[in-house]
């Protein structure tokens, strides 16, 4: 076990979030696991400490509970230097326009959970003049789009949000990262069919943020192909997009 | 999506099922992991794979007791612990298989006749019943599904954890010494005369004829002692795409193994390889399976009693190369005892593992072959077949209607399933 420099991960249960920890842990960094499932999480740890002999710590968090958000941070023992929100829902477009319950579970846990968890952080990194985070974003945020325009909307706050923060941090020395996946083959898409060149795996998106973070780059297209297809998605006029079934 | 094993053969289409999906016990399905086998065991209309369960649970760096997932690598646990002095104590001929695999074809090494199947080293495993109730296994609890799920093809129920035994190791090095020799009876006074050593295998030129028949290149060995444990990542070759059929005949085969066989030096020699190099020297190049061309191949391996080993091994040999179906280099190998595992391929004596490439004729030879391994007491290694039958399997797997019966009593026929398994009936 070493004195290297911590990283935080808040959804450490995700797909993504499993594959930048053992990144990040290769390299010998030790890690805060934050997530609603602990149970899971000890497997990730043990499995992180014998494979990377570093450190590994969990701690129980919920995105929702935006009153703990604030308090979590405060909690663990030594500051991280770098911080990844890695967290997030995504149900059926359908589903979400006729509940207003998985409205409220998509926009509190992507968007107020993000920005109540980051505005602790942000405080402690700008008095520190260090540290970096990570928002994972999503290219749904481009564009509404009818066939996801809920979970896009929130995703698209948030890209917005950390826009602003690396603003804010600038000055600061703190750098802000959107990073923004495309199709990625995980949990939370399991069920979908996703053409081969647009999909990546959470290992290839783990490697992009490790070296996103290690170049200073402030924006990230996991697969740069999304780049263009977005800028595709938004040149399109609104008189011929709204006839589209995107 | 369409799915084959190792040999490329068959290819069939199959559907993913998932471990937490509740429609999972609706139909029958087989467990796979990195698809290493070569025939058809791991193959099935349904599929659960194996590969996302990778992680490690406990390691115990005094007895070298390590609990992981099902799916789990080889070369994970190797890249993880080599640096840290352990090794696993029973490795086949690729690191690319998960350990769940490993267990559930009781693969063996080039240390059987010294140390036996990886089975041996296995503590205990957790198994996953259709009833979603989880079952402790070892050698005392539940003794019939510890000795029906290790060689038990994955037909038993799902492998979750496995705690396995590494053993401690000073060297990624091995001194290896190569013994060349004529002829099968060389060969075999050779492997005789080494067995003390816990590493052996034989390199065999199986087109050789007459009086060459049987010569081949005995590489024996064992870790060193040099205290050198750095890990790199060793360098991979690409085969890109599927070789044309006409590429492999018995011209070429017998050129490449002539060229191989001279490269020797006669009688022994010795040197330092990679324990990489000795253990896994096909992993260097990646899809060496593509040489065989898209119709695939059957790697046959047979195994048979000591005391008709020469016997059998001449006769079979002969077949193989008046044949002139054309394989590299065979393997020969010598095994120690055979373990109480129902259906674990391994008795004592010596096996031949060869591969054909796919062609209409292949069947109808490897069932020929097949007989008479059979009646020489021999069995193939159901990792490897997509051939074998129903009667060939009855006979020689004398544990193999237990194994049936097992599988009723428990109702496990009706949840697990391989086109394996649907051949030979169990």
């Amino acid at each position: 076990m070493n004195n290297k420099p911590w990283i935080s991960i808040f959804g450490a249960n995700s797909d993504i979030a499993i594959e930048v920890a053992r990144i990040y842990a290769s390299n010998g960094y030790n890690l805060y696991l934050l997530s609603r499932n602990v149970s899971s999480l000890q497997r990730i740890k043990a499995d992180l400490q014998i494979r990377f002999e570093v450190n590994v710590e969990i701690y129980h968090f919920d995105a929702t509970d935006f009153k703990k958000n604030s308090e979590i941070y405060d909690i663990l023992p030594t500051k991280p230097i770098g911080v990844i929100i890695a967290f997030g829902v995504m149900f059926d477009q359908k589903s979400t326009q006729d509940s207003i319950k998985l409205i409220e579970l998509t926009v509190e846990t992507n968007f107020l959970g993000s920005i109540t968890i980051l505005e602790t952080i942000a405080k402690d990194f700008e008095a520190r003049k260090e540290g970096f985070i990570v928002g994972i974003s999503s290219v749904a945020g481009e564009r509404g789009r009818q066939s996801n325009y809920i979970y896009g909307s929130t995703k698209g706050a948030f890209s917005i949000y950390l826009e602003g923060l690396r603003h804010r941090l600038y000055k600061s020395n703190v750098r802000v990262i959107t990073v923004k996946p495309g199709f990625v083959n995980t949990k939370m898409t399991e069920n979908l069919k996703l053409p081969f060149i647009l999909t990546a795996s959470p290992v290839y998106v783990a490697k992009k943020i490790f070296y996103a973070v290690e170049k200073n780059k402030k924006t990230v297209y996991i697969k740069s192909i999304w780049r263009y297809i977005m800028l595709t998605i938004k040149l399109i006029p609104d008189f011929l997009f709204n006839r589209t079934s995107l | 999506m369409k799915i084959s094993a190792w040999g490329r053969y068959p290819y069939i289409s199959s559907e993913q099922v998932q471990l937490d999906n509740s429609s999972l016990w609706s139909e029958p399905f087989i467990v796979n992991g990195n698809l290493r086998s070569y025939g058809d065991a791991a193959l099935s209309r349904k599929h659960l794979n194996t590969l996302k369960y990778n992680k490690f649970l406990n390691f115990d760096y005094i007895s070298g007791l390590l609990t992981c997932d099902a799916g789990i690598l080889l070369s994970e646990v190797i890249e993880v612990f080599l640096p840290r002095g352990f090794f696993p104590l029973v490795v086949p001929g690729t690191k690319l298989i998960t350990i769940g695999g490993a267990l559930a074809c009781d693969i063996h090494g080039k240390n059987h006749h010294s140390y036996g199947c990886f089975s041996n080293s296995v503590d205990s495993f957790k198994l996953l019943l259709p009833n979603n109730q989880i079952l402790f296994c070892n050698r005392n609890i539940n003794t019939e599904y510890f000795h029906a799920t290790c060689g038990g093809m994955g037909l038993t129920g799902i492998i979750l954890e496995i705690s396995f035994y590494l053993k401690k190791i000073n060297s990624k090095w091995i001194n290896q010494k190569s013994i060349k020799n004529k002829n099968l009876i060389e060969t075999f006074d050779s492997f005789e005369y080494y067995n003390q050593i816990p590493y052996s295998v034989a390199w065999i030129d199986c087109l050789a004829r007459k009086k060459n028949l049987g010569r081949s290149i005995l590489m024996v060995g064992d870790f060193c002692n040099d205290g050198d444990l750095s890990f790199k990542q060793p360098k991979k070759l690409n085969v890109p795409f599927n070789f044309p059929s006409f590429i492999l005949n018995s011209f070429s085969v017998k050129l490449f193994n002539n060229f191989y066989y001279r490269k020797f030096p006669a009688g022994v020699s010795e040197n330092k390889v990679l324990y990489e190099d000795f253990f896994f020297p096909l992993d260097s190049i990646q899809n060496w399976n593509r040489i065989y061309g898209k119709n695939g191949f059957i790697q046959f391996q047979f195994i048979l009693p000591k005391e008709v080993s020469f016997i059998g091994l001449e006769s079979i040999l002969n077949k193989i190369s008046n044949s002139q179906l054309g394989s590299f280099l065979a393997v020969l190998k010598l095994y120690g005892k055979s373990n109480d595992n129902w259906l674990s391929f391994p008795i004592e004596g010596y096996s031949l593992a060869l591969d054909f490439k796919m062609s209409s004729d292949l069947p109808n030879f490897i069932e020929k072959l097949t007989d008479e391994v059979i009646e020489f007491g021999g069995r193939i290694y159901l990792a490897k077949d997509a051939l074998l039958k129903k009667e060939q399997f009855d006979i020689s797997y004398e544990k193999g209607n237990e194994f049936r019966e097992f599988r009723i009593k428990n109702q496990l026929h009706k949840y697990f399933s391989s086109l394996q398994s649907q051949r030979i009936g169990i």
